[in-house]
């Protein structure tokens, strides 16, 4: 008796819709950098879900599983100091304020 | 040996064409400038002498397979034309002259461009520019022409193109070096540009010159068409394929149709064209009108291009292009005829004209057009070794006679600047003085004691000149020709010749007494000083050659003299004449010929004796030949009015066809312009009030309004706020994704 792939997927969806929330929702730039983080740990879930179930001999999908935990740390790592930057210029990381960009 | 000496042959204009550009460089320094031109002449003399020395020593090689190399180097489609050196034997005679001529001239010109006379004046008037007057003062400083190093750049240039043209072995490249050296004549001719006369009909040096340049034009132009139909008829300029005898018949029987005339053989035509090259160059009736007026020029230019060397140039080329003058029928052709007719009118008529010159220039330089007349009725008469035999004597002599004037105007010039600054000492009110000329005659005389070296060598210059018997070179080439003449059977051309003999050694005597003779008739030739060595030392070099060069070529049949010297250059020239297609053999001496000749140049002395030497002019006296020939000697001073006829056929016509040609231009040409201008602009404005800008403006402006309008509306999505992104990415994705689920 085992735990059916379609759990797994369910979890992943669940993880990636509280991150896609939080990216959109939050003003915090912390808080959305950790809602992204989310969205890459379900994708982690739903690759190592599908290796597991369907193609347990090839290793790729283990790869690709270190291989986005490997971008998603460098990614947070980018992220805080661009963020702390940010900060020190600004005096603040709520992004309603980071509108330079604007057309 | 001798192939590895004639290898050098192309080398023999590079010395001089060397000196020329480095005279550029050294302008600044006269004297360095004058030494350059210097080493260059007397290498280039050293080339011609090695190669026409060994040439003369292997006669075996350069007459029968003459020494022949070239290149290629302008692709013309079906052939190249080539530069290339020839080596025979009438390269070889004409390098042995030339290269000591001009190198003789080159040293008598260091001392001769001194200070001129009118620079002095033009420097009192003070109306020169201040950058030219400091010049000017540096130069009179030196004592030295303010030109002096442009001089030896201009006669240096002159050196290749006479040397190039000697060694050149084929027409076109003859043809580039004969346009060098007519270039170099119009600069030298206009040297002084800057000299002006009191008289306003007196041509001046610049007008000298453009009347020699247009002059020579004409004839150079009938020589270039010659060129092109030589080329067009044998496909060949080179020497030596071009006399081949298959290619000399082709161009015999090739037959041109000319208008009124009709059918003529192309040799003939050719030949005539290629002699209206020479008839410009040196100067045969009737262009001969620009020689004596070249005159204007410095006198070592006067030797060395107007007398010894350029215009003996037509000579050569007639020697030289002889076998297509003989292709047709042996000679016995229409061209030959007109050699001869141009030649022998031309010996006379000028020799006429020279009795009646006071100018000491214009009358060696109407003699120069006699003396090239005779070598021209030589050739024309087939008496092809007399003709470049007298070539090359007569270089030599009036080399010598015209350095001679040179010498003697110099000497002329300082007596008067001696006398002038000794009799106005202290009184400056005289500064008005009368215009002296330094070459008139009548202003001379007595000259001899002054002057002893420049007399002595001009006496022995004039007495070849004249053809004195038996001493000198003169004699022995006129005495050649008039046998020739004679021999042949040429009875009219013999007694026209014998006449210009007579007259030739009337005039030069006249000239010797009213010169040499007498008393001095004016202060300045009282006080003529002798020129300095540089000056006399190529004269007497020169003189020896007019006295001795001449018995190289006695014949062997003369009693006595005959056999001494045994006719080497006869001899030589002799077999180079076979290989030209001609016969040559020593004439049987004849004493009607040889009498005439001696009694022609006695009996001229002797009349110039009667006339001027015994019993001299004195200052204020006219001269006798005046009084006695009345009329005709006004119309030979006038030299029979043929500068006037020119001016009212050619000078006037050509300027009024300038006028109303400018006329034409400002009238209609530039209305047409001014028209299509004033059209163009209407039609620019038009353009620009209703197309510019109700079409191409709108449709820029139109073209901005939208893009403009669009980035407004699509600006308001891009406000910065990344979580706005984000959403419009993920409804974007779940679009596409519905799309894709529902429609697809």
């Amino acid at each position: 008796m085992t735990i059916p792939l379609t759990w797994y997927l369910i979890l992943s969806a669940a993880l990636f819709a509280i991150g896609l929330f939080g990216v959109l929702a939050r003003r915090n730039a912390i808080a959305i950098l950790i809602g992204v983080e989310l969205m890459l740990n379900a994708v982690n879930v739903n690759i190592l879900a599908f290796w597991r179930y369907i193609r347990p001999d090839d290793p790729s999908g283990q790869v690709f599983a270190i291989i986005v935990l490997t971008v998603a740390a460098a990614e947070a790592a980018v992220g805080l100091a661009l963020f702390i930057s940010i900060y020190r210029t600004r005096r603040s990381i709520n992004v309603d304020h980071l509108d330079a960009l604007k057309g | 040996m001798s192939e590895s000496i004639f290898n050098l042959a192309w080398l023999i204009p590079l010395p001089t064409l060397l000196a020329f550009f480095i005279i550029f460089f050294t302008r600044e320094n006269k004297r360095l400038s004058s030494t350059v031109a210097l080493i260059g002449v007397f290498v280039g003399w050293l080339l011609s002498w090695v190669v026409a020395i060994s040439a003369f020593r292997t006669p075996e090689r350069s007459l029968v397979e003459p020494f022949d190399l070239s290149i290629p180097y302008l692709p013309t489609g079906a052939s190249f034309f080539t530069m290339g050196v020839l080596v025979d034997g009438l390269t070889a005679i004409m390098l042995f002259m030339v290269g000591i001529v001009l190198a003789m001239i080159f040293i008598y010109s260091t001392g001769y461009m001194t200070f001129p006379g009118f620079m002095e004046e033009l420097l009192g008037k003070g109306s020169l520019p201040p950058f030219v007057q400091a010049q000017v003062e540096e130069a009179k400083a030196q004592n030295l022409d303010p030109k002096y190093s442009r001089f030896f750049a201009f006669i240096s240039l002159f050196a290749t193109g006479m040397l190039g043209l000697v060694v050149a072995d084929n027409l076109l490249m003859l043809f580039i070096f004969w346009e060098i050296m007519g270039l170099c004549s119009y600069l030298l001719i206009g040297f002084w540009y800057n000299k002006t006369y009191p008289d306003p009909k007196q041509i001046t040096p610049p007008k000298a010159g453009l009347k020699a340049f247009i002059t020579t034009r004409v004839g150079d132009v009938l020589l270039l068409i010659g060129l092109v139909y030589l080329w067009l008829y044998t496909g060949q300029l080179n020497f030596r394929e071009l006399f081949q005898p298959e290619v000399l018949e082709h161009l015999a029987e090739s037959v041109m149709t000319l208008p009124v005339i009709g059918a003529v053989s192309a040799a003939v035509v050719i030949s005539i064209l290629i002699f209206w090259g020479s008839i410009g160059k040196s100067a045969q009736f009737p262009l001969h009108v620009w020689l004596p007026d070249a005159m204007e020029g410095p006198t070592p230019v006067s030797a060395l291009i107007h007398a010894a060397t350029m215009v003996s140039a037509g000579v050569y080329l007639i020697a030289r292009m002889w076998p297509v003058f003989n292709a047709y029928e042996h000679g016995a052709n229409g061209a030959a005829m007109f050699v001869t007719f141009i030649g022998a009118f031309t010996a006379l008529f000028a020799a006429t004209i020279a009795v009646a010159q006071n100018d000491i220039k214009r009358v060696l330089a109407y003699s120069t057009i006699s003396q090239l007349g005779y070598m021209f009725a030589a050739l024309g008469i087939g008496a092809w070794v007399a003709a470049i035999f007298h070539l090359i004597m007569h270089a030599f002599f009036k080399a010598l006679l015209f350095l001679g004037s040179g010498s003697v105007i110099h000497g002329v010039e300082h007596g008067h600047h001696h006398a002038h600054a000794h009799n106005h000492d202290g009184d400056d009110h005289h500064k008005e003085e009368e215009y002296f000329d330094p070459q008139d005659m009548m202003n001379m005389g007595g000259l001899l004691r002054r002057m002893p070296a420049t007399g002595w060598t001009f006496i022995i210059g004039g007495a070849a000149l004249s053809g004195f018997p038996l001493i000198t070179a003169g004699f022995w080439s006129k005495d050649l020709i008039l046998a020739e003449a004679w021999y042949t059977g040429h009875t009219l051309v013999f007694w026209t010749l014998a006449a210009a003999a007579l007259l030739t050694a009337f005039y030069t005597f006249r000239q010797i007494f009213l010169t040499f003779f007498g008393q001095p008739r004016s202060e300045a030739a009282a006080h003529a000083p002798e020129s300095v060595k540089s000056m006399t030392a190529p004269l007497m070099v020169l003189a020896v050659f007019a006295i001795a060069a001449g018995w190289s070529g006695i014949e062997t049949t003369w009693p006595i003299v005959g056999n001494v010297v045994g006719n080497p250059l006869g001899h030589f020239m002799g077999e180079l004449a076979e290989t030209y297609g001609l016969h040559y053999k020593e004439l049987p001496f004849n004493p009607m010929p040889v009498g005439i000749s001696v009694i022609a140049a006695l009996g001229g002395i002797f009349l110039a004796w009667l006339v001027y030497g015994r019993k001299p002019l004195q200052a204020g006296d006219v001269d006798p030949l005046r009084r006695w020939l009345g009329p005709v000697h006004t119309v030979l001073r006038n030299k029979y009015y043929f500068d006037e006829l020119y001016y009212f056929i050619a000078v006037r016509p050509v300027l009024w066809l300038a006028r109303f040609a400018a006329r034409f231009d400002r009238g209609v040409i530039d209305a047409i312009v001014n028209a299509v201008g004033s059209f163009g602009r209407w039609l620019a404005r038009s353009l620009r009030r209703f197309v510019d800008e109700y079409i191409i403006d709108a449709a820029v402006n139109g073209t901005g309004l939208v893009a403009h309008a669009t980035g407004s509306v699509l600006r308001l999505v891009q406000n910065g706020q990344i979580q706005q992104y984000l959403l419009i990415m993920l409804l974007a994705v779940l679009v596409l994704m519905a799309a894709v689920e529902f429609i697809f």
